[in-house]
C-alpha cells in the first residue's frame, strides 16, 4: 500500500481509538457490546429506508 | 439412437428437467414482476455482492499466509477487505431476512426458497465463527477457549474441536464455503423457478392485483415503452 494509504489508514485510526477494553450496555440480565447494538440498530434503519424510500424509475401499476 | 433410450439416460432426464423448469428467459430475466420495484428487494442481491468479495479477499488470503496478513500493509488490508465484506453480507443477509419473513416469502410454494436461505444464514455462521478462530492471534486464541466449553456442553467438541486449528482452517476455508456457496446458488435457482414473492393481497382479494402492466424491465419500463419486453 502506498504512502497515502497508509496515512488515510492512521487518520481513520485515529478517528477512533480502539486501545481500551469495549464498552458494554447493561440492562439487568441482558448486556450487549456498543458496537454490536451500533450495529442492530444501524440495520433497523436501512431496513425501515428500504421500505419507505422511493425506488428509483417510474413505477407503472 | 432413439428418443426412447435418450430418456433414460440421466443426462437427458436432467437435460429436460432444467430446460422445463428452468428456461433461459426465466433464468436470466429482462423483467420482474411491478411489486419488486422497491429498494427491500435489492438487499438479497447485495448480499450475493457482499459474498463475492469475501470469497475473492479469502482467495487472496489464503495464497499470502497470516505473516502476509498481519505484518504487510497490502495484507492488512486484504484482512481488512475480507472482514468488513463478511460484515456487510451478514448486515445486507440480515435485512434481507427481515424483509421476506415480514412478507411471508414461503408462500405460493416457496418453502425450500426459504429453508435454503435460512440454513445459508446459519451455515454463515459457522463459517464467521471459524474465521475468527483462523485469525492466528490472540483473539482466534480467546474465543477458541471460550468456544469450547460451549460447543463441548452440546456434545459436539469430539468432532468439532475449536482448540484444533488445522481443522477449524478447514472447515473455514473449505467445508463451510462450499455449503454457502451451494446452498445460495439452489436459493437463487429457486427464485428464479417460482419467481420473487407478491406481497400480501388486499383484504377481501384473493391474489395480489398487478394491474394491467404487471412486469416492468431493469429500468421500470412497461412493455411496449420501449423497454425490453
Amino acid at each position: 500500500m502506498g504512502s497515502i494509504g497508509v496515512t488515510f489508514a492512521g487518520w481513520l485510526g485515529a478517528m477512533v481509538n480502539l486501545d481500551h477494553p469495549a464498552h458494554y450496555v447493561h440492562w439487568g440480565w441482558f448486556q450487549i457490546s456498543t458496537a454490536n447494538l451500533v450495529v442492530i440498530l444501524l440495520m433497523i434503519v436501512v431496513f425501515v429506508l428500504a421500505l419507505f424510500v422511493p425506488f428509483p424509475g417510474r413505477r407503472f401499476q | 439412437m432413439s428418443v426412447q433410450t435418450e430418456k433414460v439416460q440421466w443426462s437427458a432426464r436432467v437435460r429436460e428437467s432444467a430446460e422445463k423448469n428452468l428456461p433461459p428467459s426465466q433464468l436470466l430475466p429482462d423483467e420482474q414482476p411491478v411489486y419488486v420495484h422497491s429498494w427491500i428487494y435489492v438487499f438479497g442481491a447485495l448480499s450475493i455482492a457482499a459474498f463475492g468479495v469475501v470469497l475473492a479477499s479469502g482467495l487472496w488470503l489464503s495464497l499470502k499466509g497470516p505473516t502476509w496478513w498481519h505484518t504487510s500493509s497490502i495484507g492488512l488490508f486484504v484482512n481488512s477487505l475480507h472482514l468488513w465484506s463478511a460484515e456487510l453480507f451478514f448486515f445486507f443477509m440480515v435485512i434481507h431476512l427481515w424483509g421476506k419473513f415480514w412478507m411471508a416469502a414461503w408462500r405460493g410454494n416457496r418453502s425450500m426458497t426459504w429453508v435454503t436461505g435460512s440454513v445459508a444464514f446459519l451455515a454463515s455462521i459457522g463459517t464467521a465463527f471459524t474465521g475468527y478462530l483462523s485469525q492466528q492471534n490472540f483473539a482466534s486464541q480467546w474465543i477458541a477457549s471460550q468456544g469450547k466449553d460451549g460447543l463441548n456442553a452440546a456434545g459436539v467438541g469430539a468432532f468439532f474441536n475449536v482448540l484444533n486449528f488445522g481443522q477449524m482452517l478447514m472447515w473455514h476455508i473449505v467445508l463451510f464455503p462450499l455449503v454457502v456457496g451451494a446452498l445460495i446458488v439452489i436459493h437463487v435457482l429457486l427464485v428464479r423457478k417460482h419467481g420473487v414473492v407478491p406481497p400480501y393481497p388486499v383484504e377481501g382479494q384473493e391474489e395480489f392485483d398487478t394491474g394491467p402492466e404487471a412486469v416492468v424491465d431493469v429500468q421500470g419500463r412497461a412493455d411496449g415503452e420501449g423497454g425490453v419486453s
